[in-house]
Order: C-alpha cells, then structure tokens, then sequence
C-alpha cells in the first residue's frame, strides 16, 4: 500500500507538473487575449514530434532546445497573421479558427508521420533506474521530467513576478490601453506571449513524448483535459491552473490504481444486485475504468458548486 | 445588414404583409423539391446523399438554433444527436420484441424526447454562462459522454454498437421501410417539418429574444428576460431537434455506434453550420448539403480530404464570417440594382485567379503528401489527369507558380471588382433618388 501511494503521488505530480507546463500557456494567453486557443495541446503535440525529428537527426539535448523555438516561432506566425486578422470579428469566430487550426495540425502531422507511433526513445543519458521503492524501479528520465517542469515553474514565477518585462506583461493583461500609451507596442508582446505560450507547450511534447507514446492523436486525448484544468482552477487565474493541474494529476493517477466498484462497496454491506438487471454495467464498473471521465465529473460538480472554478474570479 | 432588412420588414404595418401563397410558397417549392428529387436522382449512391443530407441539414440547423441565434458556441451537440439515436434503436428493439401496433414514422418522436430530457439534464448545469464558459463546459459534456459510451456497453453496445431491424416495425399502408426510396421520403418528411418549426421558431419572440441574448445578454435582463432561461429554452430545443436527426440518422444506419456521441460528429455539424453561415436561417442548409457532399465525393477522390476540410473552415472564419449564405446575401442589394451584371466580368477574372492559388495549393499539398507517406513507392503520380513524378523538382515549380502568379493577379483583379462593386449600388442609390 505504501508502495503504491508513493510511486502514484510521484506520477501524479509528475503528470500534473506537465499539465501545468501546457495550462500555464493557455491561461496566460486566455487573460491576454480572452480566447481559449483551441489548438494548444496540438502545440504540444508538434513539441513532440519536432522533437523526435530532432533526436535521430542531431540527438535529444539539441531537440530540447531547437523543438521548443520552432514550435514558438510558429505560434507567433500564427497570431501575427491569423488570430490577429480574425479578432476582429469577435471571440467566436477566434475560437473557431483555433478549432479549425487543431484539426489541420492533427492532419498534417497524420500525413506527414502516420498514424501508427513513432519510436520516441528516451536519451541513453537518462536510461538507468534512478531509484527503488520497495520493489518498483523508478526511472530516471520520469525524475527529470519532474525537475524540468519544476524547474520552469520556478522560472516563470520568477519572470512574470520580478522582471521588468514580466510587469509589463502583467499590465497588459489588465490595462492593454494605458500600456500602450506609456509606448509599449501590446500587439507585440500578444504576438510574443501566445509564442511563449506555445513554446512552453512544445517543451511539455518534447520531454512527455518518450514516456508517453508519441502519435497523431496525442493532442486529441490531452486537449480536453486541458481545458478541464484551466476551468477547474478558474478562467485566466494562473495559481488555479497550477492548483488544478496537480489536482488532476494526482486524481486521474490514483483512480487508475483503485480497483473497486459500487458492487464491492455495497457488497461489503450485503446489498447484492441482480447480475442480469440493466444497471449492472453501472454496478460493476471500477474506479479504475472511469479513471478518464474523472476529469470531466470533476469539471460538471465545479460548475454547479462554483461557477467561477477554484480560483477564478470571473464568470466568463 | 442582413439585421436592418429584417428589422424593416418587422415594421411593416400588417396589411402590407405578403400573401399567403407568397408567405408560404417557398415552403410548397421545397416540398415539391424534395418529392421530385428522386426521380431526377435515380441512383442508389444519389439517393442515400439525399437522405444523409436530410439528416445533416436538421441536424446544422439545430445546431444553429444555438450558435447562430442564442451565439452559444457548442463542441458537444451531438451528444444529443447520438443519445437519441441509442434511445430510438432501443425502443424499436423493444417494440419489436413487444410488438407494439407502433410504426417507423413515429419513431423520431422517441429519440427528439430523449434529446429534450438529455437538453434539459445538461443544459441546466451549462446554459448559466455563455461566451468561452460555454463553450469549454459543451465540451467537458461531451468527453464524457463519449468516454461513458465506452464504458457502459450494457447500454452503448461497446465497439460494435447495438443494431435493429426497420422493416420488421408494425406497418401502416404496407410501408415496409426496407428500399431506400421509403427512407428518404421518411426522412425528407421529417427534414421539412422540422425546417419549418426551426424557422417558426425564429419568428416568435422567443426567437427575438435569443437573438437579443446573443447580441447583448446584459441589455436582454433589462428589458426582463433571463440571459439564462432563454439560453436554457434554446438548449432544449437544440437538443429535441437534434434527437430527431439522430433518430433518423439511426433509422437510416440500422446500426448505432459510440462514434455517434463522439467529438468528430459534433466537429462536422459546427463545420457544417459555419460554412453555410450562421448568420441567415438558409446557410446551415447550404452548409449541410455541401459538407455531406465533400464528405462523401472528397473522400473518394484524395486520402487526405479531412485536411482540406479543415483549411476550408479556417478560410472560412479568416475571410467569410458570414459563411457562403453570408457571401450570397451580400449581393441582395445589387440585384435590387438590377445590377449584377457589372460583376460578370470581374467575377469571372477573379475566379480564374483564384482557381489558380487553388490548385497550386492543392498540387503543392497532394505532391508533398505523395512524397512523405509514399516515398517508398516511387514518384509517379497522377493529378488532374496529368502524370508526372513527385520526386522531381517540377510539380513544385508548378505549384509555387502557380500560388503566386495568382495571387498577384488576384491583387490586381480585387480593386476591378470593388469598383463594378460600387459602380452597382451608386446606380442603386441614383435609382432611388429618381
């Protein structure tokens, strides 16, 4: 028991670490610009497979680096020359073009490496058991998964909170017209922020890639829950993201390894059901099966007890 | 500009209405239209498009009853598409083993009320915000129901999905509802009933009323209304047509599967309303019947249509919000001119140029696909009826060549039909001035 509750709560806040990496970006770039972006798990998808693209060619440390800045690079392009030309239509139509953008990449990325996995491999620097519990070996590479993500939460903490450009960054969220008067050009720091943002994405898909499985529907399975995340902690509320994704994590971890179901519990009891009766599919399910519908449970009881999410301080 | 059009002609005074034959004769034509497809349309292939596209325009237009009326954007509506199509399937299954004196026609009714009953469950925990809330929790919604089909096979029938038999239901008129013919026509039936409540619907105050949440919901609970009822009426109501459709979408299958309540289905009736345009009632029609058609004719022709679907959509909200209605409608005024024909030759310069851009995109996308996923097989390819090698350098050329001498003609062409374009409506405004 104690094995698992420690080897679950490290995999929880590892996996919770990286939906931070992913969440930070969307809600940062959601209090800037009001528009959740659509496609931000397809931005980390692209992480991924640059990535692996990288490491045959060049090896993983250069991917690390190199993923990151194109996958940015092309973030910015896509709001210097899409979002910005659509915002003025509304928010819907933004929304709607991060949705269209998020189908495209998936079907580039089908067409350009399949839609069977690639073979992501993890760098043979990092490819040793870093330490034992009880009898589980825990890997390296997951260690540094962790110290990474960590490691950039600590920075940009630091970056938003004590730096000069960080306060501008702040202010713009609130207050974009008096930054722009003071002679900031905001639709820069927009253009650049949804870069980082996306940046920040593609480093989550370069390091989870290899012990995840790297494949076209990564961001199809992630993207969701990633809004369950930003909608949980509260829209545009950078410490409810963070709240929210090890939340996530920690559940979603957990739940998988909890074999019970209501028939056991009621079992316990003495309380039988028919095998046969049409409830029993609802009967005999595990914890461990619903695991992937937590998330989303978790996301309707929010919203009926607190429509502003954990942290949020908004409505919409 | 569509909105002041209306608007007048709410302010006409009731004896300048139009006739009754005039008020209704476009509903008459389209049942006329709908009768008479067939037996231009002889083929099976045509015949099962037409009921599909039956289908997805019920469907578009339930889905516009939200986004384009009320302006609540939805990831999720098939949801309510798919449960109604469980719900109907088990009840035929059921009646079947019951033999319940029930026939097929009615069958539609089951599945929009377990769209109702499932608008009411969700939309009451989600219709209490609009905008992105909205839009996030739709989705929430509609991961789980899609990772719950999974799950609860008893009820969704697993991978397989749970089938039934249409013909053995209790027959009226000796309908057997086995040929396809005998669906369409149920379907188009139901297709033009529900075409005309949806639009009925707009023209009530309700209707306004949604309207007016869409445009300023603050300004719609000053004047009394909850922003939340009316989003929450609408909901349902989305929700009962878009049973309806899914209960066709049943009856015509004869099978239902998890992919009904899935993520991709509520993808497709978004796409299909927005390039219709969700501004005008008509676009989700012109929007389903375009989409179903590419889905069906696209996906013979090129491995990759999806791909193509989806740069149409981006296309489509970066330079015609309005959709292809939108485009249309725009050039209501000028007909009003009587002059239309100014734009015939730019229109047809501009088509060229932009034909083009079209397919040299389309070359560069089919080239670089052949290339990457086929590589292993050599370069020989066939476009258009051209063969030539993607291995070389030319089809590249081509295709660069082709993007941007169209675009820079383009460019020069845009400021052509600009000026045809207010040559047009000053004739218009001199017009009304004599």
């Amino acid at each position: 028991m104690a094995e698992l509750i420690i080897i679950s709560t490290l995999n929880g806040v590892l996996f919770g670490m990286l939906l931070f990496l992913m969440a930070s970006g969307l809600t940062l770039i959601f209090s800037m610009m009001g528009v959740l972006n659509f496609a931000h798990a397809s931005f980390y998808m692209l992480g991924a497979f640059f990535g692996f693209q990288i490491s045959r060619r060049v090896g993983f440390w250069p991917g690390l680096i190199i993923a990151p800045l194109l996958v940015g690079a092309i973030g910015a392009l896509v709001e210097r020359y899409g979002l910005r030309n659509v915002h003025r239509h509304g928010h819907v139509p933004e929304l709607l073009f991060t949705f269209g953008l998020a189908f495209v990449i998936e079907e580039v990325v089908q067409m350009v490496w399949g839609k069977a996995p690639v073979d992501y491999r993890v760098p043979s620097a990092l490819d040793f058991t870093a330490f034992t519990v009880f009898s589980t070996n825990y890997p390296a590479y997951k260690l540094f998964m962790l110290l990474i993500s960590i490691g950039i939460f600590v920075a940009l903490l630091a970056a938003l909170t004590r730096t000069r450009v960080g306060l501008i960054i702040q202010a713009a969220l609130t207050h974009p017209n008096m930054v722009a008067m003071l002679g900031h050009n905001v639709p820069r720091v927009f253009m650049l922020v949804f870069g980082f943002g996306c940046a920040l994405a593609a480093v989550a898909g370069v390091i989870a890639g290899p012990a995840l499985v790297t494949q076209a529907n990564m961001a199809a399975l992630l993207g969701p829950i990633l809004f369950v995340v930003v909608v949980v902690g509260g829209l545009g509320s950078l410490p409810g993201a963070f709240v929210a994704s090890l939340l996530i994590g920690l559940i979603q971890t957990f739940a998988v390894s909890v074999n019970a179901s209501l028939a056991d519990l009621f079992g316990a009891f003495g309380i039988r059901l028919a095998p046969s009766s049409s409830l029993s599919d609802l009967w005999e399910v595990t914890v461990a099966q619903i695991a992937p519908i937590i998330p989303y449970l978790l996301l309707v009881l929010i919203l009926i007890f607190r429509p502003t999410g954990l942290f949020g301080t908004r409505e919409t | 500009m569509s909105e002041a059009a209306e608007t007048a002609r709410l302010a006409l005074p009731t004896s300048a209405r139009p006739s009754l034959l005039r008020r209704h004769g476009i509903w008459l034509a389209t049942a006329l239209a709908f009768a008479a497809l067939p037996l231009v349309f002889r083929s099976g292939t045509a015949l099962t498009m037409m009921s599909l596209m039956g289908i997805m325009i019920i469907f578009a237009l339930s889905y516009n009853m939200l986004l384009g009326q009320t302006g609540m954007l939805s990831f999720g509506h098939a949801v309510y598409y798919g449960l109604g199509a469980f719900f109907v399937v088990h009840a035929m299954n059921a009646i079947i083993r019951a033999k319940y004196p029930i026939p097929l026609p009615l069958m539609p009714l089951v599945g929009g009320a377990a769209g109702l009953a499932f608008g009411i469950i969700f939309g009451s925990v989600s219709t209490r915000r609009g905008g992105t809330a909205f839009a996030m929790i739709s989705l929430g919604l509609a991961e789980l129901v899609a990772s719950s089909s999974l799950i609860l096979r008893g009820f969704f029938g697993g991978e397989e999905g749970i089938t039934t038999n249409r013909t053995r239901m209790f027959r009226v008129f000796d309908l057997s509802f086995g040929p396809q013919l005998q669906v369409y026509y149920l379907i188009a039936a139901w297709c033009l009933i529900c075409m005309i409540l949806m639009y009925a619907l707009t023209r009530t105050p309700f209707g306004r009323m949604c309207n007016a949440v869409r445009e300023n919901p603050e300004r719609a609970e000053f004047v009394g209304y909850s922003p939340t009822m009316v989003r929450f009426i609408a909901f349902c109501l989305a929700g009962l047509f878009a049973g309806i459709a899914g209960s066709l979408a049943a009856i015509n299958f004869e099978i239902v599967n998890a992919t009904y309540v899935g993520l991709q289905q509520s993808g497709v009736v978004l796409l299909a309303a927005f390039i219709g345009g969700i501004g005008h009632f008509v676009g989700p029609v012109l929007g389903a019947i375009l989409v179903t058609y590419l889905q069906i004719m696209l996906s013979d022709v090129t491995e990759i249509w999806q791909l193509y679907f989806g740069l149409m959509f981006i296309a489509v909200v970066m330079f015609a919000p309005g959709g292809i209605a939108g485009l249309l409608l725009m050039h209501a005024p000028l007909v009003h001119a009587r002059a239309l024909h100014r734009l015939i030759v730019p229109y047809i310069l501009l088509l060229a140029t932009t034909l083009a851009v079209g397919i040299g995109a389309v070359l560069l996308i089919e080239t670089a696909y052949h290339a990457m996923a086929k590589g292993s097989e050599g370069g020989a390819m066939r476009m258009f009826g051209v063969a030539f090698d993607a291995a070389t350098a030319w089809p590249w050329l081509v295709a660069v060549a082709l993007i941007a001498i169209g675009s820079f003609l383009t460019r020069l062409v845009w400021p052509m039909v600009a000026r045809a374009w207010n040559k047009g409506l000053e004739g218009a405004h001199g017009g009304g001035r004599a």
